[in-house]
């Protein structure tokens, strides 16, 4: 019976669980995870604090989860090293394994800043106890300042806004969400945020801390009553390149989730993907990369053959309201409708004969064709591209795709 | 296991399975009583139809479906092959509207949470309302 071990109990994890189990309905599986919880959705944690979610819909998976799936969990225990097929905990306790899974995600990075260790109230923002931990300390017209204008920290603005706290948002960039959207799509985003009473500062930093304020960059004070760090996060790589694997950026694998190492396999956030829509190699931190390459890790350490390929980063993520998802890359050709007045933005992204990227806010609707049209790398040229401008449909598509997808018949085109 | 597919060269364009399928998820007894309120309810099929083509697009309830591995909140998930959604668990973030490749998860206008087609196994419908509805046979329920 082959022993199979885990480390982590996020999104990654529990795909891996379910690759495994797809296949192996005997082998035992441990989970090691430093947090006391059933696992639980991370991103979640901005619609608990917020209160529009319960702890009993926090878990992402059901209550029986790893009893169904025959699994062991060692919560609340760490992971120190990785040595001869053995994984070591705090403690010196040695798990044995013949497969293992590292997916240990990210933590917050925290830049150095003068006077932060002063500050008795700082948080982060990535974790179940993060968010309780700053639950505990907010009240209405509570002082918050949050350092990041990234998803993260607008998450976190975003809810403390529903609790009524007094937010204001500080980033050294000249814009919000420089990860997932424009210049413009950026500007109509603030300005969205900030019509809620939420201050946003830019191209500024923290120059000094006190105990209860922040001397900003630009001359500014910013008083708070607690503060929240969210400029970045790092990948959790160290168990692997201590063990001698390779890591760049994050934890090198091939397309099966297998590391450098034998028989050690790593999956989610703390890994590198390669990005299809640009062909490079990087980090893609969201959850539904995470899952899937933890289920084909799962299936290849139960010995069946799958291969991880066609990840892009993509975001559907709201703020106040006002709903984005984007996909793929922006650097290209670029078709792009506006009524800003509407919060309405679309742009569409063309480089060599295909879809590279697009960015919607506004109206979402149906926005899966058009990542399915990067994803597979469908050339325009097999494409209405006018009804693709107007909006993403099936009807753009030539009828020998309509026939494979929507009737179930094979036709070569 | 049998699914919905639709023949394009047969559909009238009518669309009485977006009817159908309405009146059917709206919790009301009837096509009546579904529609007689203020608010429509909102299908989870949709004809689309330009340059003489029509046909319905609905949920392929796929093997691998990205709209499951991609919840984030577990909130979808496939039982039987059908792919439904625990509505009590969405809290609207669309990535499953990010990642079907169909576009055939609705946002409902009032709760902003998804819907999506489960076949009409949660509604007492028996067989899917838009295939026993449609009129000129362009929508089945077959093996294939």
């Amino acid at each position: 019976m082959t022993k199979y071990v885990i480390i982590g109990n996020s999104a990654a994890a529990i795909g891996a669980v379910q690759g495994i189990r797809e296949y192996d309905k005997e082998g035992g599986i441990t989970i090691i995870t430093d947090e006391p919880h059933h696992t639980y959705s991370r991103p979640l944690i901005s619609y608990w604090l917020e209160g529009k979610v319960a702890d009993d819909k926090m878990y992402y998976r059901g209550e029986d989860f790893y009893k169904e799936n025959n699994v062991d969990v060692l919560f609340s225990r760490r992971a120190e090293k990785i040595e001869k097929n053995s994984v070591v905990l705090d403690g010196g306790d040695r798990i044995a394994f013949d497969k293992l899974l590292v997916a240990t995600g990210s933590k917050p990075f925290i830049p150095p800043m003068k006077g932060l260790d002063k500050v008795k109230n700082s948080f982060t923002f990535m974790t179940w106890d993060s968010a309780k931990a700053i639950k505990k300390k907010v009240k209405k017209n509570t002082k918050v300042l949050i350092i990041g204008a990234g998803l993260i920290g607008l998450k976190a603005a975003e809810a403390l806004h529903h609790l009524n706290a007094d937010i204001t948002v500080v980033d050294l960039a000249d814009r919000i969400l420089p990860s997932i959207l424009d210049v413009r799509a950026g500007e109509i985003m603030q300005k969205h945020i900030e019509s809620k009473g939420t201050k946003i500062i830019l191209n500024t930093s923290v120059e000094e801390f006190s105990p209860n304020s922040a001397k900003l960059t630009n001359g500014d004070t910013v008083d708070f009553d607690i503060l929240i760090t969210a400029v970045g996060v790092r990948p959790n790589t160290e168990l692997i390149s201590e063990a001698g694997g390779k890591v760049e950026r994050g934890i090198i694998t091939d397309d099966t989730q297998l590391t450098t190492l034998k028989n050690i396999y790593a999956a989610g956030d703390c890994t590198v993907s390669h990005d299809c829509s640009t062909d490079t190699d990087r980090i893609l931190a969201l959850l539904p990369n995470a899952f899937m390459q933890g289920e084909v890790a799962g299936k290849n350490m139960a010995g069946a053959e799958a291969h991880y390929q066609n990840a892009i980063p993509m975001n559907a993520i709201g703020f106040y309201g006002l709903h984005i998802i984007t996909a793929g890359s922006y650097d290209g050709e670029e078709y792009v409708e506006e009524d800003a007045e509407n919060e309405r933005y679309k742009k569409l992204v063309f480089k060599d004969g295909l879809l590279k990227g697009y960015i919607l806010m506004g109206d979402v609707k149906r926005a899966g064709i058009y990542t399915s049209m990067i994803k597979e790398r469908i050339p325009l040229d097999n494409v209405d591209t006018d009804i693709m401008k107007d909006s993403p449909q099936m009807l753009m598509f030539g009828r020998a795709r309509r026939l494979e997808k929507l009737g179930g018949i094979a036709v070569k085109e | 296991m049998k699914k919905v597919y639709v023949n394009e060269d047969w559909c009238l364009a009518c669309h009485l399975c977006e009817y159908y399928c309405a009146a059917a998820n709206s919790g009301a007894p009837n096509m009546i009583k579904a529609f007689a309120g203020g608010k429509k309810p909102i299908p989870r099929i949709k004809v689309e139809e330009g340059s003489g083509i029509s046909f319905a697009v609905q949920c392929r309830h796929c093997d691998e479906p990205l709209c499951v591995k991609g919840c984030i909140t577990g909130a979808l998930s496939v039982k039987d092959g059908v792919i439904s959604c625990d509505e009590s668990r969405c809290v609207g973030c669309y990535t499953c509207v990010m990642s079907c490749p169909y576009g055939c998860i609705v946002i409902s206008e009032d709760s902003k949470v998804i819907q999506k087609c489960d076949l009409c196994v949660k509604n007492n419908n028996g067989d899917p309302a838009c295939v026993k509805g449609c009129p000129n046979k362009a929508i089945v329920l077959e093996e294939r």
